[in-house]
């Protein structure tokens, strides 16, 4: 029999601040895929509009059950993921040196953006057994270090880095938040201290080339570099109001690199100015305070600990897609939720949305 | 009920979600000042830079790699050429712009206007060519007239010239623009669109080597979008050079004595199986190509029932004719149905079922052995030892010899010609073999097919004891600044499955051919320089098979000529294959370029009748 009190405690709040996000991000990507042709090519900007509606499918599959079911599936989930991150190394699409994309009939999937919602349901699963006021010890970690290391492996083969590093970025930020153990902390950091520079080792030589340029983009005035200047000329171009819809120069110009998925926070805010671009952060920030919230009104470890990692996705994709843009970090490929083209970033924010919604609408439960 | 804050203190709790929301708040400060910096503090500046729109990416080719014979004597070299664009942007008022650009330079103002249409779509801050290749004139009267032409502009790109061309044309081949299909293949990753790419010969299949890496450059454009100032430069990386194995003089030799004919010379050093000059007859302008040929060239060249386009030394197949005779000679010593004293009686024909197959002497040649045979080519006694070893055993030597498959030389498109056997005649035509077609394979006709680099290489190994080389032509490759990155060593393909004894008693054949006043080649003997060879005429395809070396049935159709030969007589330093088609006779039409070729290698590049002729030391050759 369905709950009434499910209705009632529907978060619509959440749902509204997803589809304002959302709607910026569409009149967004409709300027940078249209303003750069003579004939606006809208093709990208349909399919985005139907990997929303699939998202949103996906988000109302994610709630209509109790979340309690993926906690169940947890490993399950964790093993398909996997799965499909080997598929990709075997039979992956070859896409501008990388294989990150699965082929299925007509679409094509990047399980890594997948494997992002997998690694938050297996670790909040794991730590909600082991959560207490003392914290973690280094032995309570090996089995999330384990469980993160394998599809962080496997990403960095294809190579994707930046989604490798939000996967890492995640399950750091659970972790920390389920409380590591003084002692055991220390341990850690030190070792991480030392491990810095043997992962130099381990970049490819691209990789390497954006670190440096970050720390001086004059290194490669013609690559990344002239990304990064381009892409800070379109930002601080657009000053308090923004040069208008379908105006950006920049945009127009194709000065900035992928102005559709990872650069698209340059168009938006060349076009819409300070105001803009603050409204959209702020949104973001909201979201993400909204996420938190969810997760201390829980009442069940499981629920908490998912939801503070799907905010920590969100958070960190975030943090680093527009800290980049801006010059602040070193150029990686990480989308921006709910606003850069591209189905499965999409469809995985969706359903992130689904279980924050799902969390939300069961706290009665344990009341 | 799982109900965890019961043993967990809520204020610990809350305290870890405030701490956590502290931190996220923070770093969006963070964001939110930069925000700040750059569209507040910074906006004005960056916005200025975004209105002038001053900067813009300029790519740098890189210099494509050059190519030398072996004398390091240069084949293909790179020269400057001037293209003419415009970026509509800036040209204003466009009509003007045109119409004065046109009345400088002297060119045709609906050409320019052509050019515009075509690249209609692109958008108005990109340039667009208007004329590719202008001369230095028309640049200088640009050059002089710059402040009147706003938005024009002139990028120096480098083009290929071919120096001997159309000599080694086939060989060099050519380069053209790249294709919608080319650039989705990921070996021309780094190409874009309006590249020149190589599509033919060397250039295309060292496209790998001989292309550098594009530079770029970051400039700042004024608003007529003329560049101010170099703002940096990424230096292009010029593309690797390469040294051919090819001789330019001999190439150039061959070629003269090919021209006004349809045919081929393929020259090759027997020691180390380096090809020294490879001709096709006729042959092409490559430079055209690299100016832009128009249509009507272009299907000129394709329509032509001379195949200019055909690397006839690697992508023609023709019946081998009584070249041929030296692989069934060594396979009849070999196996045993012959040796140096068997002899047959040539009458002048062979009857066979109820046909009656003849040999090219009317007459006969009355008792022959194998010496004799090869000698004058009598073509019943290969009748003889052919009807004895079979189709199969044949073709096993044939294989041997490397024909019916290519030799794998370094060049592009190569056929692998054909051996036939019984079981392949059944498979293909769908008829059982006839006895009698093993005659006229046994002579080299019916359904053989060679190149002439197969049979040149036929005669290198026969030549040199016995070793199948494989074909190269690359012989180094360097770096722009000399460093050798390649260097080829000899490859051996195979060995002949023939006893040095056998082999030597073919060799003598073979240079009685030449040397005996009865032999085939005795009109075109080199005094002193051993020259060992063996005439073909092959029939030309339509006509029948039974009819073996006999008349003409259609006046005009003639016999293609062949010439294989090595010289000197003991470890030869050049073998040759020549095929004149429709030259009729190899002994008059093909040994002649042949012996010509061969005179000229050995005498170092003397010209004919230069006084007495000797063989020349070997460092001569490398003098020139």
């Amino acid at each position: 029999m369905f709950d009434r009190r499910l209705l009632q405690c529907f978060d619509w709040g959440l749902l509204a601040l997803t589809l304002c996000i959302g709607t910026a991000g569409l009149v967004v990507l409709y300027s940078a895929v249209s303003a750069s042709a003579v004939e606006p090519d809208l093709t990208l900007f349909r399919k985005q509009l139907i990997w929303y509606g699939v998202g949103f499918g996906a988000m109302i599959f994610c709630f209509l059950f109790d979340y309690k079911q993926f906690e169940r599936l947890a490993n399950f989930i964790y093993l398909a993921s996997v799965g499909s991150l080997m598929a990709v190394l075997y039979f992956g699409k070859y896409v501008s040196g990388a294989r990150r994309w699965l082929s299925m009939g007509p679409f094509t999937l990047q399980p890594s953006e997948m494997a992002k919602v997998a690694v938050i349901i297996v670790l909040a699963r794991y730590f909600a057994k082991l959560i207490n006021t003392d914290g973690l010890t280094l032995r309570d970690l090996m089995v999330p270090a384990f469980l993160t290391t394998v599809p962080f492996v496997l990403i960095v083969r294809q190579p994707d880095l930046g989604t490798a590093m939000v996967i890492a970025l995640i399950a750091g930020a659970m972790t920390l938040f389920a409380k590591i153990e003084r002692r055991a902390l220390s341990w850690l950091i030190a070792t991480f201290a030392m491990l810095v520079p043997l992962v130099w080792f381990f970049l490819r030589g691209y990789q390497k080339q954006r670190i440096l340029t970050f720390l001086n983009p004059d290194r490669d005035p013609l690559g990344a570099g002239y990304h990064i200047i381009q892409s800070k000329i379109a930002i601080g171009s657009g000053m308090l109001s923004g040069k208008g819809f379908l105006k950006g120069t920049q945009n127009a110009l194709s000065f900035l690199p992928e102005q559709h998925t990872d650069f698209i926070f340059s168009v938006l805010a060349e076009e819409w100015g300070l105001m803009g671009s603050l409204l959209v952060v702020i949104l973001f920030l909201i979201v993400i305070a909204w996420g938190l919230s969810i997760a201390g009104r829980c009442r069940d470890p499981f629920g908490t600990m998912l939801s503070v990692g799907v905010t920590a996705m969100i958070a960190w994709q975030v943090l680093i897609n527009i800290g980049m843009v801006m010059g602040l970090m070193p150029v990686v490929g990480v989308t921006l939720p709910f606003v850069s083209y591209g189905g499965s970033s999409i469809i995985t924010m969706m359903i992130g949305i689904g279980l924050l919604m799902n969390v939300s609408m069961r706290r009665f439960k344990f009341e | 009920m799982t109900n965890y804050l019961d043993n967990v203190d809520s204020d610990w709790f809350s305290k870890r979600l405030s701490a956590a929301l502290t931190l996220v708040i923070a770093a969006f400060v963070v964001l939110i000042a930069r925000l700040l910096f750059l569209q507040v503090i910074e906006g004005g500046e960056l916005r200025r830079l975004s209105e002038i729109n001053s900067i813009r990416l300029r790519s740098v080719d890189a210099p494509r790699g050059l190519i030398y014979d072996i004398h390091d004597r240069l084949m293909a070299d790179n020269r400057p050429s001037y293209d003419l664009s415009i970026t509509v942007k800036d040209a204003h008022p466009l009509d003007q712009t045109i119409e004065k650009l046109s009345r400088y330079t002297g060119i045709d103002e609906a050409q320019f206007w052509e050019s515009l249409e075509k690249a209609k779509g692109t958008r108005a801050y990109k340039p667009v060519l208007l004329k590719p290749d202008i001369g230095r004139d028309a640049l200088a009267a640009i050059e002089v007239n710059r402040w009147d032409l706003p938005g024009i502009l002139v990028n120096v790109s480098s083009r290929r010239d071919y120096i001997f061309s159309p000599s080694s044309a086939h060989l060099l081949g050519y380069m053209g623009e790249i294709s919608v299909e080319e650039l989705k293949n990921k070996i021309y990753s780094d190409c874009k669109s309006g590249d020149f790419i190589g599509k033919y010969g060397i250039e295309r299949v060292r496209e790998d080597w001989l292309r550098g890496k594009r530079g770029g450059q970051q400039v700042e454009v004024n608003a007529t979008g003329q560049v101010v100032r170099v703002l940096s430069t990424v230096g292009a990386t010029p593309g690797y050079n390469i040294v051919l194995s090819i001789d330019q003089s001999l190439q150039l030799t061959a070629e003269q004595l090919l021209s006004d004919q349809a045919g081929a010379a393929v020259a090759v050093d027997p020691s180390n199986g380096q090809v020294l000059a490879m001709a096709s007859s006729p042959s092409f302008d490559q430079n055209a190509f690299i100016s832009g040929m128009s249509h009507d060239a272009w299907n000129a060249l394709i329509s032509d029932p001379l195949h200019p386009l055909e690397n006839k030394a690697i992508q023609a197949e023709y019946p081998p004719a009584s070249t041929y005779k030296i692989i069934v000679a060594a396979a009849g010593l070999e196996e045993g149905v012959i040796d140096e004293n068997t002899s047959h009686f040539c009458p002048g024909f062979l009857k066979f079922g109820n046909r009656t197959y003849r040999c090219w002497k009317k007459w006969g040649h009355g008792e022959v052995d194998v010496l004799k045979a090869l000698g004058e080519s009598c073509d019943v006694y290969f009748y003889k030892v052919g009807l004895e070893l079979g189709v199969e055993r044949l073709a096993w030597y044939a294989s041997a010899f490397g024909l019916g498959e290519p030799t794998g030389v370094d060049l592009d498109n190569e056929d692998g010609g054909l051996v036939p056997t019984a079981q392949w005649k059944k498979k293909r035509v769908g008829v059982s073999w006839q006895k009698g077609e093993t005659l006229s394979v046994a002579i080299g006709q019916g359904f053989n097919l060679a190149t002439p680099l197969q049979m040149a290489m036929v005669a290198a190994a026969v030549g040199n004891g016995g070793v199948r080389y494989r074909p190269m032509i690359v012989r180094t490759i360097r770096t722009a600044d000399g460093q050798t990155m390649y260097e080829s060593v000899p490859e051996i393909a195979g060995r002949l499955p023939i006893s040095a004894k056998n082999l030597w008693l073919v060799r003598e054949g073979l240079f009685k051919a030449v040397n005996d006043r009865h032999g085939t080649a005795w009109q075109s003997r080199l005094e002193g320089m051993g020259m060992s060879g063996k005439t073909g005429t092959a029939q030309v395809v339509g006509r029948r098979d039974d009819d073996a070396n006999g008349e003409n049935e259609w006046g005009s159709i003639k016999d293609h000529a062949w010439f294989v030969a090595y010289a000197p007589r003991e470890n030869p330093r050049i073998a040759v294959a020549v095929i004149v088609e429709h030259g009729e006779h190899g002994s008059s039409a093909a040994a002649p370029v042949a012996a010509e070729m061969i005179r000229f290698y050995l005498s170092g590049g003397q010209p004919k009748g230069d006084g007495p002729l000797a063989v020349a030391p070997a460092s001569s050759a490398e003098g020139d």
